[in-house]
């Protein structure tokens, strides 16, 4: 199942689109800011996508992220709930520096795995 | 004599205004020329105590955050405040993952962020009257080692 996520190649065809569904791995591009305000939109969408399409892995591509807060870890942690059942993963992609620390710091490494482009 | 600075900002609590919010509070630090990291840190800070007031203190009742900013030579004091619910038990509420929200996939970490990235977090409640939270950052600490290190 795993060759679908290794290497990431899920190539974003535009700078509008915001999920991507690849057999049953989606991808969410987030943006710029994940907050409280942004994050409820993002909860709703992606979980019409996930029910739809029996969504087994997610994938959270921080490309354009530059920030986030706590919302962003329960939008995660409220996705993983949902896929973990099924033995689903939640991965991170793109994630820069600022990004990593929140993650760590919030302990939600435990269940999301980071995927490092330079490790390749 | 000490070099102080302070700003007071009034908005209604609506999640649109976290982005103004934070952006604002970013702004008016510049001037202690902090580093990309510690204006991350105030951020996320910021952005965690206004998320708290608009959920928590209004459960989404347009009222209204008011947040003071204040420079006092390189410290930095940033006071959110809003005339909501308040807390019964601060103790509880600034455990981490600790969430009287799970349904709406609230993670808990709001006070763990902020005392992760702030120096000191106080927090004042009471029920039915509000809360206020002030946080302390030092800005620029380990910087002068650098100037004044000769080469």
């Amino acid at each position: 199942m795993l060759h679908i996520l290794f290497p990431y190649e899920a190539k974003r065809r535009s700078i509008n689109m915001k999920y991507q569904v690849q057999e049953n791995c989606l991808t969410i591009y987030l943006p710029r800011e994940v907050d409280h305000h942004n994050a409820e939109e993002m909860k709703r969408e992606a979980d019409a996508v996930i029910d739809r399409n029996h969504i087994k892995y997610v994938i959270f591509d921080f490309e354009r992220t530059d920030f986030m807060d706590s919302s962003g870890i329960g939008v995660i942690m409220g996705r993983y709930k949902t896929i973990c059942l099924i033995g689903g993963e939640v991965w991170a992609v793109h994630a820069n520096a600022r990004i990593k620390k929140i993650l760590t710091l919030s302990g939600v490494t435990k269940i999301m795995q980071i995927y490092e482009e330079d490790e390749r | 004599m000490k070099n102080t600075n302070e700003m007071e900002i009034r908005f209604d609590s609506r999640s649109a205004n976290e982005g103004f919010a934070r952006v604002a509070v970013a702004s008016f630090m510049t001037q202690l020329n902090p580093t990309v990291e510690e204006v991350a840190d105030v951020k996320t800070a910021v952005s965690e105590a206004v998320t708290n007031s608009i959920i928590h203190g209004y459960d989404n009742e347009i009222q209204k955050v008011c947040i003071r900013c204040r420079i006092e030579d390189n410290l930095f004091t940033v006071e959110v405040r809003d005339k909501g619910k308040g807390i019964e038990n601060i103790e509880e509420a600034m455990r981490p993952l600790y969430t009287t929200k799970p349904e709406q996939d609230r993670s808990g970490m709001g006070f763990a962020f902020m005392e992760a990235f702030m120096d000191s977090v106080e927090v004042e409640s009471e029920p039915g009257k509000g809360t206020k939270v002030k946080m302390k950052k030092a800005i620029g600490k380990g910087r002068e080692i650098w100037t004044t290190q000769s080469l």
